[in-house]
């Protein structure tokens, strides 16, 4: 009964979708208030009604519902409760509900936080979000419907593919998602403006907090996808440049440009065009990675089930979305006004550069991704662009970016000196020459010893920011506090965001001095690693709810101190055929101990094991880096002036930003 | 970026804000063919190295890659038993996890390896600390030879008959169960 339940909400769902992107248009164009204001009631709907579906499947993984082929193909009794929950957007099925569900709650949130936008935007904003989820909605209703019913319903599932049955995967999916669903929002507005065929600085206020928002859920999804794959793949790396991956960091760069341009148009009402075609460009960034990976196309370690005839729907829906836009974008963008002209060395000059480095990592990203099924297809040649080729191209790029990054909060709007930034920054440089000679020393590779001198002026850089936009060292703690509180919080979103930056590369230039060592040793045997003495002391097997293990004991001693044990483990599962390893990590936060057992040989009498031994320094700063950056953005979005959306009560503490 | 430049002339406007749907256009046309040749079966991103198979090693003589020798496309088809061929780097990630298990493959089959676009000097430390599984290694630093055997990333492992002739291979780490149950009893079947 509950999955029929399901199954038809998700059917009123795509019809209410279809409404609220028809409707609330019409309305707008005929200045109809009656047919604008039923957007936000139909957004509203669409969102419970995709919410009821939703927990429709949830209830079917839960009360072990076999008859759905979905639950039959991706759960089993045995099952933990969690991974029963988490397990229903492990699938391709339940992830593109999730999608759709997701994409309905960003037309929610429109519909109750955008109240005080003109009634005109906010019903074609909407009815942009309604028209999209109609298309997604439309597609998991006639390809991959996850309420499907199978007959003779089997006593048990298949089971869940045991890599993804993991807490950091199962909460990974939603935050990714929101990431990339999130950029709907800015997409919408880029569309309204267009139809409206006007971009002023009102819709760049308007459109930036949903671009922030965006961008923190897909910081923090790639972070945590990059997490995943360092502990639960086990191979010591935490990024493998693989089409998925880039899927997800292609967007990424965009947005970020984008969240930057957006402030260029609500400052200076420059870069608008820009603008919209970065919101453009982002969302469909977002849509095609899901399509690519989805259909097959890229050859992609992580394993989807591929289906060339869902790739077909999904191709058709983004020639809709992505074509219908840019078609829009070629008719209407040259009638918009352009902004003023401005100087290099300003605020808005170093945004632009911002932009131009950011799109081209962008660029040549996307290029590596593409070219090998591009190649294949126009020469029928197999070409293979690795870790070199991404290697080479983005750290070159990426280091006059976080170069102009130091610079950019520092600098004034309209036209800057360059002496008086420099002057505020002259510690900051003298700390990053130091970085610069220090790593030297420390380290043999050219671009891992820039990378760490950057880093280090980012982070010194952002808080030369704070210092100087306090005053401190120069006025009494208490005047200081005083201007910290009038201090705007998008100013320290801001220099979080960047120190967070900072912090990333930093832990990927520590990670590019990371050691390993395989050896194969009988227990009570040492090795020797990055100083450390690494002893097997005991193997034993061990019984899990699903799965069989075998549980290392490793004691990692430091000049004869213990500094700790690890339990890194193997599992089989039965009912898969399949063996995980289970990576014992301990982290001091300045490096990571890292091991891994590997395979059993020899008698049974003397057995020896296979240990793969990492030493991975400074690799926790990298995520910490990404979970600072969201943090900064949200810190952001907290900002009095982005709640109550009115430029004139911001009056005041814009001045004290601006001294 | 053009509100940075002076404002072109309308026409030249018009044809820069139209450039984006051309590109998404192609793209979108680039995949409709990829898709309907993966229905066909004519493009398929997942097994690009079916015409390799069976076929004889292609023409290659790579220089020595420290500590092993190296060796050419003469080598491979004058040999009367079977050898495994690796790619690998000492940049990727998945040849570190795949090396316990040559280890203990080569004392059944012996297994040459390929040096992927790396530096002598890091293939050599990644040799020497993983214990060294090859009985020959050889260095493709401009990744040329990898094009001509259709390799796609590495690690990529061909198993090679005699007379050189390609008889299997994976795009992905060697596992036990894939020596257990595809390439021992392949590599038996090619001895006698």
């Amino acid at each position: 009964m509950n999955p029929e339940l399901g199954n038809f909400a998700l059917a009123l769902a795509c019809c209410l979708a279809a409404g609220q992107a028809i409707l609330p248009l019409i309305g707008a164009n005929r200045r109809d208030a009656r047919l604008m204001a039923l957007a936000p009631a139909l957004a509203v709907g669409q969102m419970l009604a995709l919410a009821t579906s939703f927990a429709c499947l949830i209830h079917a993984a839960i009360t072990n519902d076999f008859s759905v082929q979905n639950v039959a193909a991706n759960s089993a009794v045995s099952k933990p409760l969690l991974y029963k929950i988490t397990g229903v957007w492990g699938n391709h099925e339940g992830s593109v509900l999730l999608w759709a569900l997701i994409l309905s709650i960003c037309g929610g949130a429109v519909a109750l936080f955008g109240r005080n936008l003109p009634s005109a935007l906010q019903a074609r904003v909407i009815a942009v979000l309604g028209g999209v989820a109609a298309g997604f909605e439309l597609f998991c209703l006639t390809t991959s419907n996850p309420f499907a019913r199978v007959w003779p319903a089997p006593l048990d599932g298949q089971g869940m593919n045991p890599l993804l049955q993991d807490p950091g995967l199962a909460f990974h999916p939603p935050i990714l998602y929101t990431g990339y669903v999130g950029f709907a929002v800015p997409f919408a507005f880029a569309i309204a403006a267009l139809i409206e065929g006007r971009v002023d600085a009102a819709w760049g206020r308007w459109v930036r907090p949903w671009a922030v928002a965006a961008w923190c859920f897909l910081t923090c999804g790639i972070a945590m996808g990059s997490w995943w794959s360092y502990y639960v793949l086990g191979w010591g790396g935490y990024w493998f440049w693989d089409p998925v991956e880039n899927a997800s960091l292609i967007p990424w760069l965009t947005g970020t440009a984008l969240v930057h341009s957006a402030i260029v148009v609500e400052k200076r009402e420059a870069l608008k065009i820009w603008t919209v075609l970065l919101a453009i460009g982002t969302f469909s960034f977002s849509l095609s990675g899901t399509f690519l990976v989805r259909s097959g196309i890229l050859n992609s370690v992580h394993a989807f089930a591929n289906d060339p005839a869902r790739g077909v729907f999904i191709l058709g829906l983004l020639a809709v979305v992505i074509g219908g836009s840019l078609l829009l974008f070629a008719i209407r963008a040259p009638q918009l006004t352009t902004g003023g002209l401005f100087a290099p060395m300003s605020r808005e000059g170093l945004l632009v550069l911002n932009n131009i480095l950011l799109c081209s990592i962008c660029a040549v990203v996307l290029t590596g991704t593409m070219y090998p099924p591009f190649m294949s297809l126009l020469f029928g040649k197999t070409i293979s662009v690795g870790k070199p080729f991404f290697d080479a191209t983005t750290i070159p790029l990426a280091i006059p970016l976080m170069v102009f990054m130091g610079f950019g909060p520092m600098v004034p709007w309209k036209r800057a000196q360059m002496w008086p930034v420099l002057r505020r920054l002259w510690w900051a440089a003298c700390v990053s020459l130091l970085a610069l000679v220090v790593a030297t020393f420390r380290m043999r590779d050219i671009l891992p010893v820039l990378a760490t001198a950057t880093a280090v002026w980012v982070i010194c850089s952002s808080v030369a920011d704070i210092v100087e936009r306090l005053r401190l060292f120069r006025q009494s703690p208490a005047q200081s506090w005083q201007r910290a509180r009038g201090l705007p919080r998008a100013v320290f979103g801001a220099a979080l965001a960047h120190a967070g930056v900072g912090i990333t590369v930093l832990g990927i230039a520590g990670m590019s001095q990371a050691a390993h060592r395989i050896v194969e040793v009988h227990v009570g045997q040492s090795e020797m690693l990055a100083g450390d003495s690494w002893t097997l002391t005991e193997v034993h097997p061990a019984q899990g709810p699903n799965y069989t293990a075998l549980v290392a004991t490793i004691e990692v001693r430091h000049d004869g101190r213990l500094i700790t044990t690890l339990h890194p483990s193997k599992r089989t599962f039965a009912s898969q055929h399949q063996t995980t390893t289970e990576v014992a990590i301990h982290t001091n936060l300045m490096a990571d101990i890292y091991g891994v057992l590997g395979d059993r040989h020899g008698s049974d009498a003397d057995p020896t094991y296979v240990l793969r031994l990492h030493y991975n320094p400074l690799a926790p700063w990298m995520w910490l880096g990404g979970l600072i950056m969201a943090f900064g953005g949200a810190l952001s979005l907290s900002d009095r002036r982005v709640r109550v959306g009115a430029p004139r009560r911001a009056k005041a503490a814009d001045m004290v930003a601006a001294r | 970026m053009n509100d940075t430049s002076l404002p072109p002339s309308p026409t030249r406007r018009r044809l820069l804000m139209a450039a984006p749907l051309v590109v998404a256009g192609g793209a979108g046309v680039a995949f409709w063919r990829m898709l309907s040749g993966m229905s066909r079966g004519s493009f398929d991103p997942h097994d690009i190295h079916a015409p390799a198979l069976n076929r004889p090693v292609p023409d290659f003589a790579l220089p020595d890659q420290a500590p092993g020798t190296g060796f050419s496309a003469q080598d491979l088809r004058a040999l009367k038993t079977p050898v495994l061929v690796n790619y690998f780097a000492s940049w990727c990630i998945p040849c570190v996890a795949e090396m316990p298990v040559l280890n203990v493959l080569k004392d059944r089959l012996p297994i040459w390896g390929i040096a992927y676009k790396d530096k002598p000097e890091h293939a050599l430390g990644f040799v020497q600390r993983a214990g060294n599984p090859y009985a020959r290694i050889a260095a493709d630093r401009d990744g040329l030879t990898a094009i001509d055997w259709g390799v796609s990333g590495v690690p990529e492992t061909f198993l090679i008959g005699p007379g050189g002739v390609i008889r299997w291979h994976t795009a992905s780490p060697i596992t036990e169960s894939m020596i257990a149950n595809t390439i021992m009893p392949l590599a038996d079947s090619l001895k006698s």
